[in-house]
């Protein structure tokens, strides 16, 4: 016991929570483990594995390209904010209001349900998946793209301006980069929200971690050990884009000095 | 070069131009001086539109300065502006901070905008600096930095808004040195400052501002030694006897 702890007080703080996680799922009073169920030792628990783990592709491509659209449509939405064409304000101040205030289930039911209805088109889960999350997520982009667009300094407007440069090139090459390197832990956090979210996408039947959970869940009868180990896929992917999202912040910093 | 014409300039409800009007010709050296909150920053400000005036008429370079937007960026490209708090971009290096505009503006090549750098470095004397970032400096090598910064977008005028307020008093003289060497070049200069050393050397003509009006212009021996106005003896009074 005295070497498992310093063994956890030795590691970064990520890989130690999930060290101290484990024996905790140990003292479950008279109940009786079924480990086996995610034993790599045995030929159906390396099966039950491969199946949940075949889940992986799904969220991560989902929770990446939701990320991208939103992350892409939230600028923009977050550059109209700061226009001084009124009607180009509201644009922006309706979208945010509408989609921050849509739970995102039930943006994922209504887009996959609703939206072929009204378009007449027929959309997959895992499209649907995309365009439910990103509707969401970017009303909270273009807000955090706004406020870290705010926070420069007007100074560093005029002088872009008072040498010439068009608006166009004053956001490319001297507002948007000293914004991005600011919103860059509020846009982490919004990473790590839309990985958790993507868990969402499985009511609709997309076959990603959680569905996949569900569905052996079904087959096991062992929700506690397969939703623990589902726990910890989650934990690991996040602590992985947290630690990529610091390691991107540092790189930035460096190349600033101030 | 520059013409003011009965300009007036209103935040709510303060006046902060009052029906201004001042000529600046070609190769001029004005320098504007002035209590604090007499309007001598707005003015030179509305010059290149970073403010909009709200009456009268402004002229540069035979351009009226209205809401033309890309007559507004053409004039700005010809006016170089100098602030007080520098305003260089922090996250690019001395270098970066110079080819930008000239290679997007002027649409030079890297090369070309380089050479033009390198040039205007020697002349406000940090050559060595090109590589380094802004917060790598002294107050007053970036102040320089920004001056060259504006000269290489090779202005037929430039603005100079209080470019000694934010130094250290032993960083003033080398960016003074710069600005006089510049003023000796004959190039359209605006100079909102303090430095009345400076502002005897070089100027052509001495402007005093007050309460949103001009008071008084005049050349800087007359300036100086006979100002016609009360105020101006007031203000002279003031800020030469320390």
């Amino acid at each position: 016991m005295r070497l498992f702890l310093a063994l956890v007080r030795r590691l970064p703080p990520g890989p130690a929570a999930v060290l101290l996680v484990l024996p905790l799922a140990a003292c479950g009073g008279g109940y009786s483990w079924g480990w086996y169920v995610v034993s790599p030792e045995t030929a159906p628990g390396r099966r039950n594995l491969s199946f949940l783990l075949s889940g992986l592709g799904y969220t991560i491509a989902l929770s990446v390209i939701a990320m991208v659209a939103s992350v892409a449509v939230g600028l923009l939405l977050g550059l109209l904010a700061l226009q001084r064409s009124r009607p180009l304000r509201m644009v922006n101040r309706v979208y945010v209001e509408v989609f921050r205030a849509i739970p995102m289930l039930v943006m994922i039911l209504w887009v996959y349900y609703g939206l072929p209805v009204v378009l007449g088109i027929s959309l997959n889960a895992f499209l649907a998946g995309i365009i439910a999350l990103a509707l969401c997520d970017s009303a909270f982009e273009a807000e955090i793209f706004r406020a870290g667009i705010q926070s420069i300094d007007r100074g560093q407007h005029e002088a872009a301006d008072t040498l010439g440069l068009s608006y166009l090139d004053k956001m490319r090459f001297i507002i948007l980069p000293q914004a991005i390197r600011r919103v860059l832990p509020p846009l982490g956090n919004q990473f790590v929200y839309m990985l958790k979210m993507s868990s969402l996408v499985s009511v609709i039947g997309l076959t990603e971690l959680t569905r996949r959970a569900n569905e052996l869940v079904v087959t096991e009868y062992r929700p506690l050990e397969i939703y623990s180990f589902l726990v910890l896929e989650y934990l690991v992917l996040i602590i992985l884009v947290s630690w990529g999202v610091r390691t991107l912040e540092r790189r930035l910093a460096r190349s600033e000095h101030r | 070069m520059i013409l003011l014409d009965g300009v007036w300039k209103r935040f709510g409800a303060f006046e902060a131009l009052k029906g201004v009007s001042l000529q600046v010709a070609a190769g001029e050296r004005v320098v504007v001086c002035g209590p604090s909150g007499s309007g001598k920053s707005t003015l030179i400000r509305c010059i290149n539109r970073l403010e909009t005036h709200d009456e009268g008429r402004i002229v540069v370079d035979g351009v009226e300065l209205t809401d033309d937007r890309r007559a507004i960026a053409a004039i700005r490209s010809e006016i170089g502006m100098v602030f007080q708090q520098f305003n260089l971009f922090p996250h690019m290096t001395v270098l970066q901070n110079l080819v930008l505009a000239p290679m997007r503006v002027r649409k030079l090549s890297r090369a070309e905008a380089e050479a033009v750098a390198m040039q205007y470095l020697e002349r406000v004397r940090i050559p060595e600096q090109a590589g380094k970032y802004p917060g790598q400096l002294s107050g007053g090598q970036q102040q320089r930095v920004a001056i060259a910064r504006s000269l290489c977008m090779k202005p037929k005028i430039l603005l100079f808004d209080e470019p000694t307020s934010a130094l250290d008093p032993e960083m003033i003289k080398e960016v003074l040195d710069v600005m006089v060497e510049l003023a000796g070049l004959g190039m359209t200069m605006v100079c909102v400052t303090h430095e009345m050393g400076f502002a005897r050397t070089v100027a052509d003509t001495m402007v005093f501002m007050d309460h949103g009006e001009v008071v008084e212009a005049a050349p800087p021996d007359r300036f100086f030694s006979a100002p016609a106005s009360e105020r101006t003896r007031k203000f002279l009074g003031q800020i030469l006897s320390h």
